[in-house]
């Protein structure tokens, strides 16, 4: 009985008698949710308009973020180089398009993944070529990212916001709106969503696919840029960043593959959930709990909603 | 003022020719050695048991596939290798046997893509809706409106297509390929599965845009009394080969194409 009162009763009146450390918990849930989601975007993007899953989105991240670095590091003004960094990834789109999804158009989708698989260890061997292994630390100050904290005194206690935080929970949020924007109310939208539903369709009224491609492609390197230099202002820019990137994957799970909200609400719940689990039921385990719980909360929608809450629902006629 | 890519053609011109075109895949022909032409506004059907190659010469005529001998010549001009999107830009819309809509998408939705080559707004007023995007938006959706008005879907305007049933489905794929203002529109099948009544409401709308708007129209039908209503000359494959060609009465009579439909004794 006793697990059972530590599981069930104690995390909830704990939450009740600090409800300033509850407020605080979430905050920083919601933040790290909202990075999550932009980072699941990327994938989403991708997916939608060739069925896709880049398994480089991850390391695009990374070198993205490491380009910003690298050329603020060779004397470029950060501006300068965030448009740099930005035209490097229409470059990478456009390369993407030309050599690995134009020979490889009508293949199975295995053989796309794959081909994504080598398009991430290309990146990564050519990025440790030119900018070297060493973590480096992002430009937060010539950005002029916000740096410091504010405490707001309430709830009988305190909360702690962390500039850097609300800039990117702001950030992140504009960008994905921008995009959901985009993708449901534009041209180029409409043609987004026409692929996604039927390339016989889509080409027969004119949408080249190609150009799809090269678009999805690089919005989804403008949403790496983005999250790179959000995760790298939190945890420095290396490639072990990438690894982030699995985090988007129960997101996926929750969201479906196929769904922008689905990866804006997905994200939100995997952000807040895995520091609601740490900070409340993380120590009666020892602790440790963050790594983890994204992916047994994915488990447990695998088996009752496997195209997540918001993804098309896959009915098979026979 | 800049002289038209294109020369201009008037009613009977010679539209689209088809000259000696085969089709293999692999070892199988779908085509052999066809040859026919579409004129300007005339409503122009091709006909066939199933397996005869219809489909297949849609989608040659449209880029699907690029035939493996013989030449295609649209507008009077040589048709180098091209692709499904060249073509629609070309002025060639179409719409398909087992109707190829985007399903998770409004009606409104649907159509508006159909205008999506029409429209030339740039990437960056697109992602603020404003100014020439803004502008553009509305006059392309006004003409779309009227297409809905025409085909008689405004109750449907905001469903779903792939929640409406199949007869409204073929009308909807109808109105995306109007929204291209073609200048020739491929029709495969546009009456399979339907009643009699949406028929007839279908064969009304096909005669209506070619005659009030002098729409070329290229039609694959297998309700034979539809077909001698509506077109005005035949063409009749089978086994990938040409076997008559000419007015729905020509054609009713050729023994050849009787024998086909109606078997010989051999």
């Amino acid at each position: 009985m006793d697990i059972l009162y530590k599981v069930f009763v104690e995390p909830f009146v704990f939450m009740g008698e600090a409800p300033d450390l509850l407020i605080q918990t979430l905050w920083e849930g919601l933040v790290s949710g909202v990075l999550y989601a932009l980072i699941a975007l990327g994938f989403v993007l991708i997916f939608k308009a060739s069925g896709v899953f880049n398994f480089a989105q991850g390391i695009m991240v990374v070198f993205a973020a490491l380009i910003l670095v690298g050329l603020y590091e060779k004397g470029v003004p950060a501006f300068l180089a965030l448009i740099l960094a930005a035209a490097a990834m229409l470059v990478l789109a456009v390369v993407v398009e030309r050599v690995v999804l134009r020979p490889l158009v009508n293949q199975p989708d295995i053989i796309l993944f794959m081909a994504t698989f080598g398009l991430t260890y290309l990146l990564i061997g050519f990025g440790e070529l030119i900018f070297g292994g060493n973590p480096r630390e992002m430009i937060t100050g010539a950005l002029f990212l916000p740096q410091g904290t504010t405490e707001i005194d309430a709830l009988g206690g305190s909360i702690r916001l962390q500039h850097l935080d609300i800039a990117a929970a702001v950030i992140a949020s504009i960008m994905i709106g921008l995009l959901a924007v985009f993708f449901s109310k534009t041209r180029i939208g409409r043609a987004l969503r026409a692929v996604a539903d039927s390339h016989k369709a889509a080409l027969s009224v004119g949408i080249s696919l190609n150009q799809i491609w090269v678009i999805v492609w690089f919005a989804a390197g403008l949403v790496a840029l983005v999250a790179g230099i959000m995760w790298g202002a939190r945890s420095g820019v290396s490639f072990s960043l990438q690894i982030i990137a699995l985090k988007a994957l129960p997101v996926l799970i929750l969201g479906g593959f196929t769904s922008i909200p689905g990866a804006i609400i997905g994200g939100l719940i995997i952000g807040v959930g895995e520091k609601v689990g740490e900070f409340y039921w993380g120590p009666l385990v020892g602790g440790g709990v963050e790594t983890w719980l994204a992916y047994v909360i994915a488990l447990l929608f695998l088996l009752y909603r496997p195209q997540g809450l918001f993804g098309e629902k896959i009915i098979e006629r026979i | 003022m800049r002289a038209p890519d294109h020369p201009v053609l008037s009613k009977g011109d010679v539209l689209l020719a088809v000259e000696n075109v085969s089709l293999a895949f692999g070892g199988v022909k779908a085509l052999t050695d066809v040859s026919f032409d579409i004129r300007k506004s005339e409503i122009r059907a091709i006909i066939g048991p199933n397996g005869a190659g219809k489909t297949s010469m849609l989608n040659c005529i449209n880029g699907f596939y690029y035939p493996t001998e013989g030449r295609i010549t649209f507008k009077g001009i040589k048709r180098p290798k091209m692709r499904p999107h060249e073509a629609a830009r070309g002025g060639i819309a179409r719409t398909f046997q087992n109707v190829a809509l985007f399903k998770s998408m409004s009606t409104l939705d649907n159509i508006m893509a159909g205008r999506s080559i029409k429209m030339r707004s740039n990437f960056f007023w697109q992602l603020f809706r404003h100014g020439p995007a803004m502008k553009e938006e509305v006059a392309h959706r006004r003409f779309v409106e009227e297409i809905i008005d025409f085909l008689e879907i405004q109750h449907i305007r905001k469903t779903p297509v792939g929640r409406l049933p199949y007869g409204l489905q073929k009308r909807v794929e109808l109105g995306r390929a109007l929204a291209m203002e073609p200048d020739l529109l491929l029709l495969d099948e546009p009456m399979a599965g339907m009643n009699l009544e949406e028929k007839e409401d279908m064969s009304r709308f096909i005669l209506e845009v070619n005659q009030q708007y002098g729409t070329t129209i290229a039609l694959i039908e297998h309700d034979m009394g539809v077909v001698m209503d509506l077109s005005d000359r035949v063409v009749v494959l089978e086994y990938g080969r040409k076997i008559a060609d000419g007015t729905p009465d020509e054609v009713k009579r050729d023994q050849r194409v009787i024998d086909a439909y109606l078997g010989v004794a051999h």
